[in-house]
């Protein structure tokens, strides 16, 4: 994002109109804001909950008339807090933040993985409307937590493109991994670009195949964040800022980085620690 | 390098006057070798302790006219962790390793494994404004502040630098109790207390409510502060506050300080902002027909 856009970001507070629940644990919050209108997919929020925490959160829908959304999985304290939330009730919000992804009207391959999805459907729509050719490929542990189908399909109705949904346990579309459909189709054609955000594992793997077949790509990774305008250093990855530099990576930032990335993060105390996998 | 530009502050020799100031970017080598990269004279790393700490929960930064305020709470892994972080990162430029304590004893400890390490010099952060029995709550204190100096200085023969925190009846007071009992350079200053409340929710919006009031909103505040240091105290100053333009930097140089260092400012300009500073200052000297740039350390006394 540009500088000019950080010096002019104060936090505000705002409604949520509307609650919508896309899985037994994940649910989408819809709110308004201009500034988030005016996103690029891949720019992120800090969503503050007042005297729990303030966490970094991806668009998942940023629509012009100033209609934005983040959609949540449960898995902690503050998105339990965010959870209980009904419609009608506030959220804390400054940002959008980061530079997020950049587009390209080519032959283009989307993998996302669980809540990582989020911030790759805008980019799914905004890359509908390049009239690029898109394969999106939806991965999720079982068939429960599977997303945005609908809003994929919708977006890529218009254009060249289809989805392929997979599951770890087979319950819905193909069994495996998100990487094994990817591998399957970088054998078979020639991709322009590769967008991912999910797990760092599948990130990391996809990473591998582009190098295999030589595909750019563009990654959206997650760090523990703190003050998300690059100053506090909580988020580094090697020389890289993940709330400034990034949180999109190209395939030479990555290589810069590869020592750490799909290997370590930083806990709170700035301690290099081995990501779980 | 343009020989105008060199700094030199307690036998330490900076490439230019300008500094990363304590606590931002500061807890990775990697991030220290890149603001080095961008054009920063020397680096002060983020504030570190004899254990790790994991600071405050979030928010932990918020952003208010003409600043930010911010209660990280000394998040840290520790000088030993540290030590090898920083002793591998192999920097182009003097590194400053920012330490805090809770007692001497811990400062005195934390410089010696500090120096170990290798590090170039020491900042004493004696001025935090959010995390109790430490920074300013030791620094507030000329006695306190007198005996950590004493300590330190006799544990190593490094030079050590005092942070001074804006947040005292008499700020010069502290700096003439830390030059006198050894330190080598005085910055001057550190954030200024402070706290905003969100009016929707009536919250306070910190984690920790209260935390400390950087950039432009600060810098007259700074500017005083440096210019009082100098007419009463003869060691180097390091001026530090709301500096994000050459324009700022040579004001604080004309109050007194030898050197600037610079934070919020990577914020609002972006890493570029070391260069930038760094070009206009010696474009100031050029105009000015002044050869070096302690030429004008100390000028606006001379009126």
């Amino acid at each position: 994002m540009s500088v000019s856009l950080i010096d002019s970001n104060q936090l505000r507070i705002t409604k949520i109109p509307e609650i919508r629940k896309e899985s037994p644990i994940v649910k989408t919050f819809i709110f308004h804001d201009k500034l988030c209108s005016e996103a690029k997919p891949g720019q992120f929020v800090m969503i503050w909950i007042p005297g729990v925490d303030e966490v970094p959160m991806s668009l998942s829908a940023i629509g012009p008339d100033g209609r934005c959304s983040i959609t949540v999985a449960k898995v902690g304290e503050a998105t339990e807090t965010l959870h209980k939330r009904k419609t009608g009730d506030i959220l804390g919000i400054r940002g959008p933040y980061g530079n997020g992804f950049v587009p390209v009207s080519g032959n283009t391959m989307v993998v996302g993985g669980g809540t990582g999805l989020a911030p790759l459907v805008p980019l799914t729509e905004e890359l509908a409307e390049l009239h690029a050719r898109v394969v999106v490929v939806v991965g999720a542990k079982t068939k429960d937590e599977i997303l945005f189908l609908d809003r994929i399909t919708t977006a890529l109705s218009r254009i060249d493109g289809r989805v392929v949904a997979v599951t770890e346990d087979g319950s819905h579309g193909v069994e495996g991994l998100a990487t094994d459909v990817a591998e399957q189709l970088l054998k078979k054609e020639r991709f322009d670009m590769l967008y991912t955000c999910g797990p760092e594992e599948m990130m990391y793997k996809l990473f591998l195949l582009a190098e295999r077949y030589e595909a750019p790509i563009q990654a959206s990774l997650e760090r523990l964040m703190r003050c998300a305008i690059g100053i506090c250093g909580s988020c580094v990855i090697g020389k890289f800022r993940v709330c400034r530099d990034g949180p999109v990576f190209s395939l030479k930032q990555l290589r810069e980085v590869r020592e750490e990335f799909g290997r370590f993060g930083r806990e709170s105390t700035g301690k290099r620690v081995r990501i779980p996998s | 390098m343009a020989t105008g530009l060199v700094t030199k502050i307690a036998g330490l020799k900076l490439a230019n006057p300008t500094m990363l100031a304590s606590g931002i970017l500061g807890l990775s080598g990697s991030s220290l070798r890149r603001v080095v990269d961008a054009g920063a004279g020397a680096v002060v790393t983020k504030s570190v302790g004899v254990k790790p700490r994991e600071g405050y929960s979030n928010p932990t930064v918020v952003q208010v006219e003409c600043g930010l305020i911010n209660a990280l709470g000394l998040p840290n892994p520790g000088i030993h962790y540290f030590s090898e972080e920083i002793s591998g990162a192999e920097l182009r430029a003097p590194v400053i390793m920012s330490i805090y304590g809770f007692s001497s004893e811990d400062f005195a400890e934390v410089a010696s494994v500090a120096v170990k390490g290798g590090v170039d010099a020491l900042e004493l952060n004696l001025s935090c404004p959010h995390v109790e029995r430490t920074g300013a709550e030791i620094g507030h204190d000329a006695g306190l502040v007198a005996d950590v100096v004493e300590r330190v200085k006799t544990r190593v023969d490094r030079p050590v630098f005092v942070k001074l925190t804006p947040n005292v009846a008499d700020i010069v007071e502290i700096a003439k109790a830390a030059a006198d009992s050894g330190a080598d350079a005085l910055t001057a200053i550190n954030t200024v207390r402070a706290m905003t409340i969100d009016i929707e929710t009536t919250h306070p919006i910190l984690a920790n409510k209260i935390g400390g009031l950087s950039g432009a909103a600060i810098k007259p505040i700074a500017v005083r502060c440096v210019y009082e240091i100098y007419r009463e105290v003869d060691v180097p100053i390091i001026g530090c506050g709301g500096i994000s333009t050459w324009r700022d930097a040579v004001e604080f140089m004309l109050a007194g300080a030898s050197a600037v260092q610079m934070g919020t400012a990577v914020a609002f300009k972006g890493l570029e902002v070391f260069r930038s500073v760094t070009e206009g200052i010696e474009a100031y000297l050029r105009e000015k027909r002044l050869r070096n740039v302690e030429e004008i350390v100390g000028l606006a006394h001379r009126q």
